[in-house]
């Protein structure tokens, strides 16, 4: 097949839209054919820089607020609490069904309680005109900052070759305890990492990333910290930069 | 996004709907070009959504579905009307989409500004089928259930996208060298 043939597919190729055989037979032209090579990595990186150019507006948690709650009936909340009452005489009669409901009530309470703090407390910072009491992108100058600011330590992943950047950091609180704020920054998003010692009596379960509020959040405890991320971006960027936190060192 | 096959419910559209709200409202905005407008469009197309869910058919893709409800609320707006261009007079001239060129190597390091504006330049056929295609990264398929259009249409008019950016590209480097 001539290069002309093969450079009217390099758009399909390109958007993943070729079947495996053409996709695996114009692979093999490219290893041989530095022009229609050059064509195809220029295509993907226009795709690319559109891509990342169209990514441009997001909405104010105000309006994401109240088109959400117009689109959630009370009706659906309501009818959640009718199957609770409905199912609650049958519960009873096993005991050990309604101790372990009981506390997965109570700790899902205690942690929807939580994230609606730390979604308060990510959304007043970015609303902020002063987000970050250390404004620096460089890991080694914001973990130093909070040194006998805190009664803890903490280590900040390397972000070369993320997506993400590190915009600063303060010092917070939740529940009367001192812990850190970090902002990071994906795209036109922000995100708050918060640490915080982590207190048995808490009662937070470690979770994978869960939506909150149209928030998504994540939180682990890892050496006695508690580290909430949390985010409008996807659960597959909160959970990105989760594991950076977890592998810090 | 494909639905499974089973009877729909509130809980069902609020699951499926919810996530897709920044991706809407940010396609609303580059079609709109105006906050206010894209808060309106985004509000009516979840409102026409959600009283429409019934209509919706489990098994087919939810995201083509109201990314559709969303065009066609701003096509029927006053604004929508009034930016309504005949895809005809946008063919471009000028780069070849089939040779390798200086350009084509300058266009693909363009910055995040430059592409903005030359996605802001483009008639909205052409920058709504780009941003389907490169920022939502739906599939031909899918595009062609969001615009309403044959997969050949697609393709088509997906390379002539293309080829138009890579116009608007060029007069934008051409102006700044011109400067200089």
């Amino acid at each position: 097949m001539s290069c002309n043939t093969w450079r009217n597919k390099l758009d399909a190729y390109a958007d993943g839209e070729l079947s495996s055989a053409e996709a695996t037979e114009l692979g093999t032209h490219l290893r041989h054919c530095s022009d229609c090579s050059a064509m195809a990595l220029q295509n993907v990186q226009t795709k690319r820089s559109v891509a990342m150019a169209g990514k441009r507006y997001v909405p104010s948690a105000e309006f994401r607020a109240r088109v959400l709650r117009s689109a959630t009936p009370s009706s659906r909340r309501e009818g959640r609490w009718a199957w609770r009452i409905l199912l609650a005489p049958v519960a009873a009669l096993v005991i050990l069904s309604v101790a372990v409901g009981l506390y997965v009530a109570r700790e899902k309470t205690t942690r929807d309680g939580v994230y609606g703090e730390l979604a308060d407390m990510h959304v007043s910072t970015l609303a902020s005109a002063n987000r970050v009491d250390v404004v620096s992108t460089d890991r080694h100058t914001v973990k130093p900052w909070f040194e006998g600011k805190l009664p803890f330590s903490f280590n900040l992943p390397e972000l070369q070759g993320t997506e993400f950047t590190l915009i600063g950091g303060r010092v917070t609180y939740l529940g009367q305890t001192p812990g850190a704020q970090l902002i990071y920054q994906l795209r036109k998003h922000e995100i708050s990492v918060f640490i915080f010692q982590d207190r048995s009596e808490s009662r937070v379960v470690s979770s994978a990333p869960v939506q909150e509020f149209s928030f998504n959040v994540e939180n682990w405890t890892n050496d006695g910290l508690r580290y909430y991320v949390i985010g409008d971006v996807g659960t597959a960027d909160i959970e990105a930069l989760s594991n950076l936190l977890r592998n810090a060192r | 996004m494909e639905v499974p096959d089973q009877p729909l419910s509130v809980a069902t559209f609020e699951d499926l709907a919810v996530p897709l709200f920044d991706q809407l409202y940010n396609f609303a905005r580059w079609m709109t070009q105006d906050p206010t407008e894209a808060e309106d469009l985004v509000q009516e197309t979840y409102a026409k959504a959600l009283r429409g869910f019934s209509t919706f058919k489990p098994g087919t893709n939810f995201r083509a579905w109201m990314f559709r409800i969303l065009r066609n609320s701003f096509l029927n707006s006053r604004a929508g009307l009034k930016t309504t261009v005949p895809l005809e007079e946008e063919d471009e001239e000028g780069i070849s989409s089939s040779e390798p060129t200086p350009e084509r190597a300058l266009i693909a390091q363009a910055d995040r500004e430059t592409v903005q504006r030359a996605l802001e330049e483009l008639s909205l056929p052409f920058r709504e089928i780009l941003l389907l295609c490169e920022v939502e990264e739906m599939s031909y398929e899918e595009i062609s259930q969001a615009l309403g259009i044959p997969i050949g249409t697609v393709m088509s008019r997906l390379s002539r996208a293309r080829k138009a950016l890579r116009m608007r590209l060029v007069t934008q480097f051409e102006g700044v060298r011109d400067v200089v």
